[in-house]
């Protein structure tokens, strides 16, 4: 029953992480969005896995814990170049 | 039957924090406030899920893989957070007022 | 609960492909992309397509925001106002397209029917069968790398080309030869302590897994693609953090190239293996003396050669998208 509950509650933050994302106001708002989205989704296939009862979907909650963070740093990287191709540009 | 207790709470835990932080998300008004919000909750919320599914589990692969996915993303969450905060302060995001209305006060020496 | 389930999943997809249209800046796209990807590979879970939400996992989610962000880093970031110059016209495309595409739909069986076309023709063979003929537990690696090897191999090509169409646009001109280690190393004066020592923590585990599922593919979801990317992943993250000369010393671009038609190169000799023998292309048969064994060194041959085209290539276009931005800056 508790589990249950929290897929409920998942799909809740999943709902509120994607209103995020559509809002912004600024595009950090929306990676920090993607990334809750990313963790939420690690915990949504592990915890959907026991409902089904298959251990193999642990799997890909794997795989997305290893690479969610990946386009976290894709985007501070860039962040950094372009202050060093425009250093006026101070806007989110 | 008591290890069925144990981990409905866990899940209990975790889905409330996963909620709160959720709520600080949307709800807050300033950039840092919600990165705060939802970095703060999603360490001890991922912990207490994964833990409570773990002592659902009764052999020991996918025991060690949620071991494993907890450790991952013990590791990852709180860097990407990081990372990210850098990244907006970088691109010149300052923290605002509860409002979201005025730019707080700078300690000396940043700009 | 499932059905529930699907129907929030479904909506939420709905909703961000809404989104993803009616946003304008272009890191907000690549964000709300990833969002797309994680919320179909949930929903291929729900499915029980585990190899299918493996790859949207790796692919959707993982690598390709991270390319899209690659290239919004070469290209700026704003999408051009002029975009829908003729908007008229293009609803009018779009419509009819999606007029005809729901017309088509209306043909076909409904959802899960047992009498569908999809599992009368050769579903059913496989799903009987391929235990035995091939000793492998996952059908899906045996339907795709045995009774469909053509396939497969196409899709390989497919990536190849990709590759090779990447390398001649992006490093064309003085920078011949692909990316070669021209700039800088990533600046010193901010040099992410916290992310690099992190990471290359991570970084081992990654490739570790990419193995795990090369080999493990088999038995469980994964195979060459999928571990072709997480393998990617992990050295691009390097690159990302350490910057393009430092991952240029590990492995060196002209290597990359090499093994990224290397790849296609044992799949296809695998093939022309077996003719050689007076076997059809891609019968495995000729590799052992008891079929079963000969169908599992078959399929773990080429599931390598696809793992080995898969990350070479993604490793070629962060190169050549690397260098682009990385002189660009200096």
């Amino acid at each position: 029953m508790t589990l249950q509950l929290t897929v409920i509650t998942l799909l809740v933050v999943m709902l509120i992480a994607l209103w995020r994302a559509c809002i912004g106001p600024n595009v950090f708002d929306r990676v920090l969005a993607a990334n809750l989205f990313g963790t939420k989704t690690v915990l949504l296939i592990a915890a959907i896995s026991y409902l089904h009862g298959s251990p193999d979907f642990l799997d890909i909650a794997l795989v997305y814990a290893l690479i969610n963070y990946i386009s976290v740093v894709g985007v501070l990287r860039i962040t950094e170049l372009r202050n060093e191709h425009a250093p006026g540009d101070r806007r989110g | 039957m008591m290890l069925d207790w144990v981990s409905g709470v866990l899940l209990l835990v975790g889905s409330f924090l996963l909620l709160t932080g959720a709520l600080g998300f949307l709800r807050f008004a300033d950039f840092y406030a919600r990165i705060h919000a939802c970095g703060v909750t999603e360490t001890l919320a991922t912990s207490c899920i994964l833990l409570g599914l773990l002592i659902q589990s009764d052999s020991a692969v996918p025991q060690f893989k949620l071991l494993l996915i907890l450790l991952f993303v013990l590791l990852s969450s709180p860097t990407s957070s990081h990372a990210l905060a850098k990244a907006a302060w970088n691109a010149g995001v300052r923290p605002r007022d509860n409002r979201g209305k005025q730019p707080l006060p700078l300690p000396p020496g940043e700009h | 609960m499932e059905l529930a389930v699907n129907i929030v999943l479904l909506s939420l997809l709905v909703t961000t492909a809404a989104a993803l249209v009616l946003v304008r800046g272009l890191l907000a796209s690549i964000m709300l992309t990833s969002i797309y990807g994680l919320l179909s590979a949930s929903f291929f879970v729900i499915m029980d397509a585990v190899d299918v939400a493996f790859t949207e996992a790796a692919v959707g989610a993982g690598v390709s925001p991270l390319l899209l962000l690659l290239s919004v880093a070469v290209i700026g970031r704003h999408e051009a106002r002029n975009a829908g110059a003729r908007p008229l016209f293009a609803v009018l495309l779009v419509g009819i397209t999606g007029a005809l595409l729901i017309v088509g739909t209306l043909d076909m069986p409904a959802f899960g029917r047992a009498d569908a076309p999809a599992h009368l023709h050769v579903a059913p063979r496989y799903l009987l069968l391929s235990g035995e003929e091939t000793g492998i537990p996952n059908v899906v690696t045996s339907v795709l790398a045995s009774y469909r090897a053509y396939d497969t191999l196409g899709e390989v090509i497919v990536i190849f080309t990709a590759g090779v169409a990447v390398i001649l646009i992006l490093a064309s001109g003085t920078h011949r030869g692909s990316a070669r280690p021209h700039s800088a190393p990533v600046d010193t004066k901010d040099p992410h302590t916290i992310l690099q020592v992190v990471s290359k923590t991570m970084i081992p585990f990654m490739l570790l897994f990419a193995f795990y599922v090369q080999f493990h593919g088999d038995y469980g979801p994964g195979g060459g693609f999928q571990a072709g990317v997480i393998f990617a992943s992990g050295i691009i993250l390097y690159g990302l953090l350490y910057g393009l000369p430092a991952i240029c010393r590990v492995i060196r671009p002209p290597v990359v190239e090499l093994c990224s038609a290397l790849g296609v190169l044992v799949y296809g000799v695998t093939g022309i293996l077996s003719m050689l023998q007076g076997r059809p292309f891609l019968d495995y048969s000729v590799l052992a003396d008891d079929p079963i064994r000969a169908q599992q060194i078959g399929i773990m041959v080429i599931e390598l050669g696809v793992g080995i085209t898969v990350a070479s290539v993604l490793i070629v276009i962060y190169y050549a998208f690397a260098n682009q931005f990385e002189t660009n800056g200096n």
